[in-house]
């Protein structure tokens, strides 16, 4: 329990015979930027509704702050800010009215708000428009005022769902660069969902790959890549066509050569696929598989390497289905 | 900018204190006041819709149309009222109540606009108050803070009820003052009850609309879903229900010579299946409210006239008579009220 600030224990949720979430389990330490990534309906909005209090989890627990938002959900909101995805504000209202307003549900007296707000106003960089009516405001300057409102109440945790969504690039920039500071500055927990690898990628210490309301995988994101590919980082395609007739041992030419191939040290594993060998390695070993392949007599005409990025990641979960995940990685 | 200087200006300066609280009303709810005082978030919800409300066009459009129907009817009400005083009338012949009462044919008098347009005030109020908080991305942001669900609908209801009874009130005792300025009789101590009470079942009235109408919030998203269920509620109820009970009353009337008792108890029926209407229940409270010769909302046979001196009614026989009206409308609108806070309470509660 110590350090955690967000502990789920097979947490599932059901609508109806569809299944949004699924036996989740989740721990987030006290002061992490955790990411929660996953393809839109993948169930993060869900899991977050659930750690607010704001929709019953069909079974399993969950705790946030030692305490249950189930059974008492107003504590729980004292502690946690929550950014919902596109967040709406009064339009008849200036930024500082709605500010003022979120200040006083949570019980502060006029005086504290005020210099609350005006504090966060600059902090947020929306000192000029807080007597704009937010109406007018563009969509980067309504996810920062949610920013500022979320940190009315001084909480222990934020939780920003799909925060970056329509803001532009550099919006987006600034918006991860003030998260950042804001948590490393106040110690905060931030919790953020986002379908975007490359911006969970800037910003989070962990991340959990989240994908048909199942966790698939979590950890920093050097560990991600270990455990979601088995160990090996490259993918080394080599196409051989005619091969050497010498000493293949009583063996099947292509078999044999693949022996060799496994031989190699970092090479994982060998597959064929006609003439095309897929070698997973878990270092970069393309130049010694070439020679191996040539001085083995065989006719090397294709070399290819793939790296496996964080894109690869991405569209081996998100794109390429989920058969993979589910048959190899989802205990580790 | 500018408001948020002055704000500051008015919290800190106490000297100066009253007439610029008195000026600072107009710039918005009390809690924008940058004080020491900490209010109770469910009185910062309702202070904001009052707010809300009290600068809507919606609002301003209302009221101006229930203005004016109140002044033209009290306008014919002024000019026929002398017909409706006969020379011989007893003293307590009630006269400052038919101000509310009469009229000579053309317009509806007060208490027939107020059924009229009293669902239409209370639809309006409510239909999208629940819906359009969802539709703007507030709702989930409201419900993240640290107060409890119900406060919202709980809020909703109770600005918009002080923002009717206000109105109605002041409405009311307009009326009661032109009236005292034009005829020069001021009404007795039991007319100015019977008016009161009279306000108080027209507010009764309206929060049943006004429920109705924040049920449909609830239940549908788009709040013009609901505002055309609202209105067609209303206008069934106004135009088509009592066709559909004469139709009714019709098919299954006593033909031919029957006993007194089969015709009361066929006219007794019709009235009730017409009671149904919420607005036959508000027809059937102000008039026997506000004409107290009113001695019974049903057919009286020969037997029970016989022998009765005709004579108003105390106030405390009036309200007797219309109890089960009374509790019919508190009755439908605490059940409007239940059924829209059990299914936002189940509600999930989603971003737009």
């Amino acid at each position: 329990m110590d350090g955690n600030v967000i502990e789920l224990v097979n947490l599932t949720k059901k609508y109806g015979s569809f299944t949004a979430v699924d036996q989740l389990n989740l721990e987030i330490r006290k002061g992490e930027i955790f990411g929660l990534l996953g393809p839109n309906g993948a169930g993060k909005s869900t899991t977050i509704l659930m750690l607010l209090g704001l929709t019953e989890p069909t079974s399993g627990s969950v705790t946030v702050c030692d305490l249950d938002p189930v059974t008492n959900p107003i504590e729980v909101k004292k502690k946690v800010g929550y950014l919902p995805e596109d967040v709406g504000f009064y339009y008849y209202l200036t930024g500082w009215e709605n500010l003022m307003f979120t200040a006083r549900l949570n019980s502060l007296s006029g005086k504290e708000a005020a210099e609350k707000i005006d504090f966060l106003l600059e902090r947020v960089g929306l000192t000029d428009a807080a007597g704009k009516k937010t109406g007018q405001y563009s969509r980067g300057m309504l996810q920062r005022l949610g920013l500022a409102e979320v940190l009315i109440k001084n909480p222990e945790v934020i939780i920003l769902d799909e925060p970056t969504l329509g803001i532009d690039p550099t919006g987006v920039a600034e918006f991860l660069q003030l998260i950042v500071r804001l948590s490393r500055e106040d110690g905060l927990t931030v919790l953020f969902s986002s379908h975007d690898l490359h911006q969970v990628q800037k910003v989070c210490d962990r991340v959990g790959i989240f994908v048909a309301g199942r966790l698939l995988a979590e950890g920093n994101l050097q560990t991600l890549s270990r455990k979601l590919f088995t160990g090996s980082a490259y993918i080394i395609e080599a196409g051989v066509n005619s091969f050497s007739s010498k000493t293949t041992e009583g063996m099947e030419p292509a078999e044999w050569l693949a022996g060799i191939l496994r031989k190699i040290n970092g090479v994982e594993s060998v597959k064929k696929n006609k003439n095309i060998f897929q070698i997973e390695c878990s270092r970069d070993v393309t130049s010694e598989i070439a020679r191996t392949i040539v001085e083995s007599g065989a006719g090397l005409y294709y070399l290819n390497r793939k790296e496996f990025g964080l894109d690869e990641i991405y569209y081996r979960y998100f794109e390429g289905g989920t058969e993979n995940g589910k048959s190899d990685h989802t205990e580790k | 900018m500018e408001n948020q200087t002055t704000r500051k200006n008015n919290s800190s300066d106490f000297s100066t204190g009253k007439i610029k609280h008195f000026f600072s009303l107009f710039k918005g709810p009390g809690f924008y006041r940058t004080d020491n005082r900490v209010y109770h978030p469910f009185s910062v919800i309702v202070q904001k819709e009052i707010a809300d409300y009290v600068r809507s066009w919606r609002f301003i459009i209302l009221l101006v149309i229930i203005s004016l129907t109140c002044l033209g009817s009290m306008y014919t009400a002024l000019a026929n009222i002398k017909d409706a005083i006969k020379p011989g009338d007893p003293k307590g012949s009630f006269v400052f109540l038919k101000l509310f009462t009469v009229t000579d044919g053309t317009l509806p008098s007060f208490v027939v606009f107020l059924g009229f347009l009293g669902p239409l005030l209370g639809i309006s109020l409510g239909f999208d108050a629940v819906n359009s908080e969802q539709n703007r991305g507030t709702l989930s942001r409201i419900l993240s803070q640290p107060i409890h669900r119900d406060y919202i609908l709980n809020a909703k209801f109770f600005a918009s009820l002080t923002v009717i009874s206000v109105m109605f009130f002041a409405l009311g005792f307009l009326v009661m003052g032109f009236g005292l300025a034009s005829i020069g009789i001021p009404p007795t101590p039991g007319e100015f009850l019977r008016i009161v009470v009279f306000i108080i079942i027209s507010i009764i009235y309206v929060a049943f609309w006004l429920n109705l109408s924040i049920l449909f919030s609830v239940r549908f998203r788009q709040p013009a879903t609901a505002a055309l269920s609202g209105i067609a509620i209303w206008l069934f109820f106004a135009v088509f229900y009592s066709m559909i009970v004469d139709l009714i009353s019709k098919g299954i009337a006593p033909a031919g010579l029957v006993s007194e008792n089969q015709i009361i108890n066929f006219e007794n029926l019709r009235l009730n299946l017409l009671r149904f209407s919420p607005s036959q229940l508000f027809s059937d409270a102000t008039t026997t409210l506000l004409m107290p010769n009113v001695r019974s909302l049903g057919p009286l046979s020969m037997a029970q006239v016989y022998g009765t001196i005709p004579g108003p009614l105390s106030l405390g026989q009036s309200l007797m008579l219309i109890w089960p009206q009374l509790t019919g409308l508190i009755a439908g609108t605490i059940i409007c009220f239940v059924i829209s806070y059990v299914s936002f309470m189940r509600k999930e509660i989603r971003s737009r």
